[in-house]
């Protein structure tokens, strides 16, 4: 009954016009700046969080939670119209995304996306409210060896999921992993492969990487061949899934909800791999694993849930413990405390009515996007037919912005156009650059756990082995990889990311 | 004559300019961390009293890296003109010079001394289960080789790094060490009971001392926080030596001119006077200076000092 009550109270809270009105711009503005190819909600966020300090932290949370998920809803559409997504939990959605909206299928991509993200959403509210410190203890029997096997688990995924040759996903994923060891060792406070540059001794800014290597190239690539503009999609179609088509994501968006939802309560990013996961359990349990990256609206809406729902449970850490598992995360405990509210165990006690409002505001900010975005569609489509010269240019300078505002350091503009130049060589060289960000991503992570776990361990490596769930995960992620090179489940895999 | 009415026109602005009143636009607060960090907040509470006693925005801005150095190099390098000022803080303008040998900036050298702010207490906590009733078990413990006791801390050069490094060698004791990249994650797994203790700023720790997820056996203080009242102060608890507080104080480039100092410090007196300014700073658990600490000589005297302390301390894990 306690759990009744105290939803009741978070809607009694968040229904309150001013909130309701917060939560709808939060949306409106968040999927504004995030429909920006290469903006993602980091970007976002933090270009938008002035606009909160206004408003009383109630509100203002409400709001930012707005921001994040008009943000994530914004770059799913960028990903499937464009295939530029806008954050690494969108790339899995642009592999399907942008092959359905080639087939003038946009329509449909988009609202199984904002359908299965507000199922998902639905679901991840229930869950926070009911469960979220309970399962914030599960969380922490997660050390650093079992975040180290929870990593190398998420790089196995991550090659297998990649399009062509293992090959050519391995030399990426450890490109990424070696981008990730620029910048200040952790333990010894030295510099490492900066050359010299002052500007890279806290390495390499993950939204400097990911606008370089998806936002820039992409435009230099359409550059070179302004008449076949892979983004130029001539029809949206319909924008409601056919009953058939409800039918075959049904599974698949249940699937993702559960395990968005659980790998979103790990802290320390785990809602990264919700997508990939999703996608990857999809693709297996197929009839017909082939239509795969050719389409398949389950490819699309699995990952798309598993995004929303991880992108809502992450909450849990730092609503119930004041520690944020990710980045945006971080982003929401500095808007926090920038109100003067700690975040932690008190918060849930201490202020009840904003817990619980902000917890109900996020079904609300679920159904607003579907509300705003299933009609704008059309607004965002022709947002995107503007004429390229027109286009890359706004593009350009926004992304020039974004990417200065967030540290307010020229440099990060420089990086970004040097990455930009290299993503475009690597499409030229067929190379996949998502498995490089995740294991940029994951990287930075790995050495973290791993060098933690073996100081605590004083150098044992018996450390995996010793504990139950590290040596599960680390035998896992063999299995996985094993299960890529394989001859015939290779064989079978490159026939599936054929084009 | 077009050449020199535009000379008349120019002078007649520069003029104006000259005449106005400092500030006569908006001033600019470089906060060398990301936004949301203790010195972040202690800017923006700051900053919010001198907008509205100059009639001025006093923006902050947030230029983070390097452990707060690349903000406050940028600082150093502005126009000494009052539009410029900083938010120093003990690990930039004290821990700084000793870690990083290619600082381009002398803390006590190139700066112009506005005052100190703030001082954020530090606490020493535990995992919640840590076999120790109070501090002197605790002392007892880490200093106790074959209890293999596990330290962590925030990363090379940060707060919690640094308090937590002159404690050990105010203790003569080695722990094993795990480096985490920030508060969050090191605090993550002190409450999950991976590691044994930590050092940090109360603002970081109160709530999970006051959830009881985490124990804190001393706070670095001569005087109890308001904010946790049953916390002992390292002198009640049997460690008098160990007195440290990562301390926030604004600067300016060097060569402010000395009506603008005047005015920027009188302002900074009368913020730590002002009653709503006080009670938010309290309730981050700040310990804020009496008048005779908020004087610029007093900041300089403070700035060197901890120089001259931090160095032998942190030398061993100086950047090469």
């Amino acid at each position: 009954m306690e759990f009744l009550a105290n939803l009741s109270l978070g809607f009694a809270t968040a229904l309150s016009p001013m909130n309701v009105f917060l939560a709808f711009v939060g949306c409106f503005v968040g999927t504004m700046v995030g429909v920006l190819p290469g903006v993602g909600p980091i970007a976002t966020i933090a270009m938008l969080m002035p606009l909160t300090l206004k408003v009383d932290p109630t509100g203002a949370l409400i709001m930012l939670a707005g921001i994040y998920y008009g943000a994530q809803y914004g770059g799913s559409t960028t990903a499937i119209l464009l295939n530029i997504p806008g954050e690494v939990t969108a790339v899995v959605t642009a592999l399907d995304g942008h092959e359905m909206a080639k087939k003038g299928q946009a329509g449909a991509a988009l609202g199984i996306a904002a359908l299965g993200s507000f199922f998902a959403g639905t679901v991840a509210t229930l869950i926070i409210a009911a469960i979220g410190a309970p399962l914030t203890r599960l969380a922490l029997l997660f050390g650093p060896a079992e975040y180290f096997g929870l990593m190398v688990f998420g790089l196995g995924l991550a090659i297998v999921l990649a399009r062509g040759s293992v090959l050519k996903a391995v030399i990426m994923v450890v490109l990424g992993l070696l981008l990730s060891t620029v910048g200040t060792d952790l333990e010894t406070g030295q510099d490492r492969l900066t050359l010299g540059i002052g500007e890279l001794s806290d390495g390499v800014d993950f939204a400097v990487l990911a606008m370089g290597v998806f936002g820039i190239a992409e435009i230099l690539r359409n550059l070179e061949n302004p008449e076949s503009r892979s983004g130029a999609i001539a029809q949206i179609g319909r924008l409601l899934p056919t009953r058939e088509e409800l039918r075959r994501c049904f599974g698949p968006i249940l699937r993702a909800t559960g395990i968005g939802s659980v790998l979103g309560i790990l802290p320390g990013n785990g809602a990264v791999l919700g997508p990939f996961a999703s996608y990857a359990v999809e693709k297996k349990l197929a009839r017909d694993p082939s239509r795969f990256g050719k389409g398949a609206i389950e490819g699309v809406a699995g990952p798309e849930s598993a995004n929303n729902a991880g992108a809502q449970t992450s909450f849990i850490p730092l609503l119930t413990l004041g520690i944020p598992p990710n980045a945006v995360m971080a982003l929401m405990v500095g808007a926090m405390t920038i109100h003067g509210l700690i975040p932690g165990p008190q918060v849930m006690t201490k202020h009840p009515t904003l817990f619980w409002g902000m917890i109900a505001s996020m079904w609300i900010g679920n159904l607003f996007l579907l509300i705003i975005n299933l009609p704008l569609i059309g607004l965002w489509v022709r947002l995107l037919k503007v004429p390229y010269r027109l286009m890359f240019t706004t593009i350009l300078v926004f992304c020039a912005i974004g990417i200065y505002s967030i540290n307010n350091n020229p440099y990060d503009v420089y990086f970004t156009a040097f990455f930009g130049l290299a993503g475009y060589v690597f499409i030229k060289l067929g190379l996949e650059p998502a498995p490089m960000l995740l294991g940029f991503v994951l990287g930075r992570l790995m050495e973290e756990k791993l060098r933690q776990a073996l100081a605590l361990s004083e150098g044992s490596f018996m450390t995996f082995v010793e504990r139950p769930v590290a040596a599960g995960l680390l035998v896992l992620a063999g299995a996985v990889m094993l299960i890529a090179v394989l001859p015939a489940v290779s064989r079978s895999r490159e026939k599936a990311f054929q084009e | 004559m077009k050449r020199v009415l535009s000379l008349l026109v120019l002078s007649l602005v520069s003029g104006i300019a000259a005449a106005q009143p400092y500030p006569s636009r908006p001033v600019t607060i470089i906060v060398p961390f990301a936004a949301g960090g203790p010195t972040d907040i202690i800017a923006r509470i700051s900053g919010e009293y001198f907008s509205k006693a100059l009639g001025q925005q006093f923006v902050v801005e947030n230029v983070a890296g390097a452990g707060g150095t690349t903000g406050i190099t940028r600082g150093a390098q502005a126009k000494p003109d009052g539009y410029t000022i900083m938010m120093g803080h003990m690990g930039t303008h004290g821990a700084a010079p000793a870690l990083y040998a290619n600082l381009k900036y002398d803390p006590a050298k190139d700066f112009t001394p506005i005052g100190l702010v703030a001082g954020t207490p530090i606490l020493i906590v535990a995992r919640k289960d840590f076999p120790a009733a109070n501090l002197k078990e605790f002392i007892a413990k880490v200093k106790d080789p074959a209890a293999k006791v596990k330290q962590a801390h925030a990363g090379v050069g940060s707060v919690s790094f640094t308090t937590c490094t002159l404690l050990t060698s105010q203790l003569g004791a080695k722990s094993i060490v795990a480096a985490y990249r920030g508060t969050g994650p090191a605090l993550n797994d002190l409450v999950g009971g991976q590691v044994d203790y930590m050092c940090d700023q109360i603002v970081n720790l109160v709530e999970q001392v006051k959830g009881g997820s985490i124990r804190a056996y001393a706070i670095a203080t001569p005087q109890r926080s308001p904010a946790l009242p049953d916390v002992p102060t390292t002198k009640e608890a049997g460690l008098p030596g160990y007195q440290v507080s990562a301390w926030n104080a604004l600067f300016a480039p060097k060569g402010l001119p000395k009506e603008i100092h005047a005015r920027l410090n009188d302002t900074l007196v009368k913020a730590l006077d002002d009653d709503a300014t006080r009670k938010r700073l309290l309730e981050l658990g700040s310990v804020i200076p009496e008048r005779a600490g908020r004087s610029p000589e007093a900041l300089q005297k403070l700035v060197e000092s901890e120089v001259a302390r931090w160095n032998p301390i942190l030398k061993p894990f100086a950047q090469q």
